[in-house]
């Protein structure tokens, strides 16, 4: 399989998992990803086919996902409502809407809707150069920036961050917003780069794949990004194996990211690598 | 907020929401409603796919609020549905020769077992080595989707071996059903008296009482030299017990093999059921009935109108999200300091 199709497939997941990984690192887990993966995905596919361009899609694409994303901030970062309760209410959400204005407006299938895509560049998408600048982008952000550094410590210990003078809501909400563009981009991908369409939960536990696979990359932007492509790799083998008929199970390779990340955490327990106040609502006592 | 005044709220704020999300999609409100009430209760079998639509929502929400209850964020409830009805399935290709009753409740202690053992990794994993019921539990619900996959085209697939589905149960061991055209079934009472259990479990029994002490307030419990983590490793047990016992019962009382599409987001819509049932197995029975019904309801209005289902999940998210924003404002004034 060439490298660019493996890139193009694996891309959806590895945009969501790149957001993931910032607001992870300072603290939150967005369970309501694969929402604001799928409301990206719709709203880009729907501007798209309304102004027949396809850059104004991928700007819907972000700023409905990025309104979603920052909607679950307001209820688990401002108001510490748990993250569970709060993420899958807005996956909840994201499917229910898509889902009935979709059929409401293209009957129950949609089937022949095409809308413009986004083109290649000299034989490469403009989406795939974005994701390659994104991963050192995001490395250096969180690893190299002052924001990043503070951005970290909120997610390590929030009480302690404070108490240094640094806002843990604002930090959070400023990591979610960046989180829900790149959820975005992700929906972006998969309707205006992939598919040229849309159907009903597109992104079928993609966003929930990203969340493992920040688990996977340990919550270093190079590795998540690794993690994000092995997924899509392993995915892609099933092809192979049906057509070669292997007969190992290619179950095995798909399941093997998960449980490589599960054994991983065995071993390392609470780890270095997590951030240690990952999922907590922090409630400020100023 | 009191429970009193919390259940208050729900009471009068679930019918307002499923008025406001018929108007907000433009649907004509009173027609709307009538056709979801006669596609939910308008004749026996509207009352039967409305039993079959809240049996495995009042399990899986059940299994939900005997881990949140203790503090355990379990967010496999799906994996944990699977893997159940994966080990009753299992169960009932190595033990065929049993005569009907035996085998089907062979496979239905099964899927108790499977999906308890399931549950139980992550709760290990979050009682020994600290990792986050979260993220676990995630990981946990890709690894069962692929056990699926790969069982019902190798160990497990029908004895053709053609379609990617387990064979078919026999008659004998499916779940009695009340009437032939119908497909409500026993699973619906055994629904109803696991939620009497837990009910009593929680409430009548010391173990559950130090179950719900280690989730309310854990240096309490440890201040008791109560330990807390045995109790929650006990809790996640039960509640994945009770989500295999959903995928069980949707095993063998409607589906009757298992294929790829088995799990139908059962255990992430348990979610927002125990949530709204603001957590009590007795009012958790009301929350699924109420949300049963919407499905079953919904069902019938997408035969006349181009809203589906999926109008349904809109009603759930924005009820869940209204009830948590209600519910953190009631709380803003003492500001709670957690200590380390």
């Amino acid at each position: 399989m060439e490298w660019l199709t493996l890139v193009t497939y694996a891309a959806p997941v590895a945009f969501a998992a790149l957001g993931e990984t910032i607001v992870q690192r300072s603290g939150v887990i967005n369970i309501g990803l694969e929402g604001s993966m799928l409301l990206g995905a719709f709203t880009g596919m729907l501007v798209s086919l309304l102004t027949h361009s396809a850059l104004l899609g991928v700007l819907a694409a972000v700023g409905s996902a990025c309104l979603l994303t920052v909607v679950f901030g307001v209820f688990t970062v401002l108001l510490a409502s748990d993250q569970v309760v709060v993420g899958t209410a807005i996956n909840l959400l994201a499917l229910g809407v898509t889902g009935t204005l979709f059929r409401a407006r293209f009957g129950q299938s949609g089937q022949l809707l095409t809308v413009p895509k986004v083109d290649d560049w000299h034989g490469v998408n403009p989406g795939i150069i974005l994701l390659f600048t994104s991963v050192p982008a995001v490395w250096f952000m969180l690893g190299r920036t002052n924001w990043g550094l503070a951005l970290r410590a909120v997610g390590e210990y929030p009480r302690a961050a404070e108490s240094a003078g640094l806002s843990v809501p604002k930090l959070r909400m400023q990591a979610l917003g960046i989180g829900g563009v790149f959820a975005g981009l992700a929906g972006a991908f998969l309707s205006l780069v992939i598919a040229g369409s849309f159907a009903e939960n597109m992104t079928s536990g993609r966003g929930f794949v990203a969340i493992a696979m920040v688990t996977f990359g340990r919550w270093r932007a190079p590795w998540v990004f690794a993690a994000a492509l092995v997924i899509g790799f392993a995915e892609s083998l099933q092809f192979q194996f049906q057509t070669y008929g292997w007969k190992v199970p290619f179950q095995l390779f798909i399941a093997m990211p998960y449980v490589v990340a599960l054994v991983v955490l065995v071993i390392s327990g609470k780890g270095a690598m997590a951030p240690s106040a990952l999922g907590q609502p922090h409630r400020s006592d100023r | 907020m009191r429970a009193s005044t919390a259940a208050a709220i729900i009471i009068i704020g679930l019918p307002l929401v499923l008025v406001l999300t018929i108007m907000v999609f433009g649907l004509p409100v009173l027609e709307s409603l009538r056709l979801m009430m006669q596609g939910a209760f308008g004749d026996q079998f509207g009352w039967s796919r409305t039993a079959v639509k809240t049996t495995p929502l009042l399990l899986t929400g059940l299994g939900m609020v005997v881990a949140w209850r203790a503090g355990v964020y379990n967010i496999g409830g799906e994996g944990q549905f699977v893997m159940g009805a994966l080990v009753g399935a299992w169960f009932a290709k190595v033990a065929a020769g049993l005569s009907g009753p035996l085998l089907l409740s062979g496979i239905l202690i099964s899927c108790i077992i499977g999906g308890a053992a399931w549950a139980w990794i992550a709760g290990w994993l979050y009682a020994k080595r600290g990792v986050q019921v979260v993220i676990s539990t995630i990981l946990l619900n890709f690894i069962s989707v692929q056990v699926l996959s790969w069982a019902v085209s190798g160990p497990l697939q029908e004895s053709k071996h053609q379609l990617l589905l387990t064979d078919m149960l026999p008659d004998g061991a499916m779940l009695p059903k009340l009437s032939r055209q119908m497909d409500v079934n026993l699973g619906s009472i055994i629904a109803l008296v696991a939620a009497g259990a837990l009910f009593v479990y929680l409430f009548r029994s010391s173990g559950g009482f130090l179950l719900r002490l280690s989730g309310a307030n854990p240096r309490v419990a440890r201040a008791n030299r109560i330990n807390a983590q045995r109790a929650q490793l006990v809790a996640m047990a039960l509640s994945g017990a009770l989500c295999g016992l959903a995928g069980g019962i949707e095993y063998t009382g409607i589906a009757g093999q298992l294929g790829l599409g088995f799990a139908q987001g059962w255990g992430f819509l348990g979610i927002p059921v125990a949530l709204l049932g603001v957590l009590h197995p007795i009012a958790t029975v009301a929350s699924a009935l109420y949300f049963g019904a919407l499905f079953a309801g919904s069902e019938n209005l997408a035969r006349f109108s181009a809203s589906g289902t999926t109008i349904v999940y809109v009603i759930q998210a924005m009820a869940v999200l209204g009830y948590v924003g209600l519910n953190a404002w009631a709380q803003r004034i003492p500001v709670q300091v957690e200590a380390d």
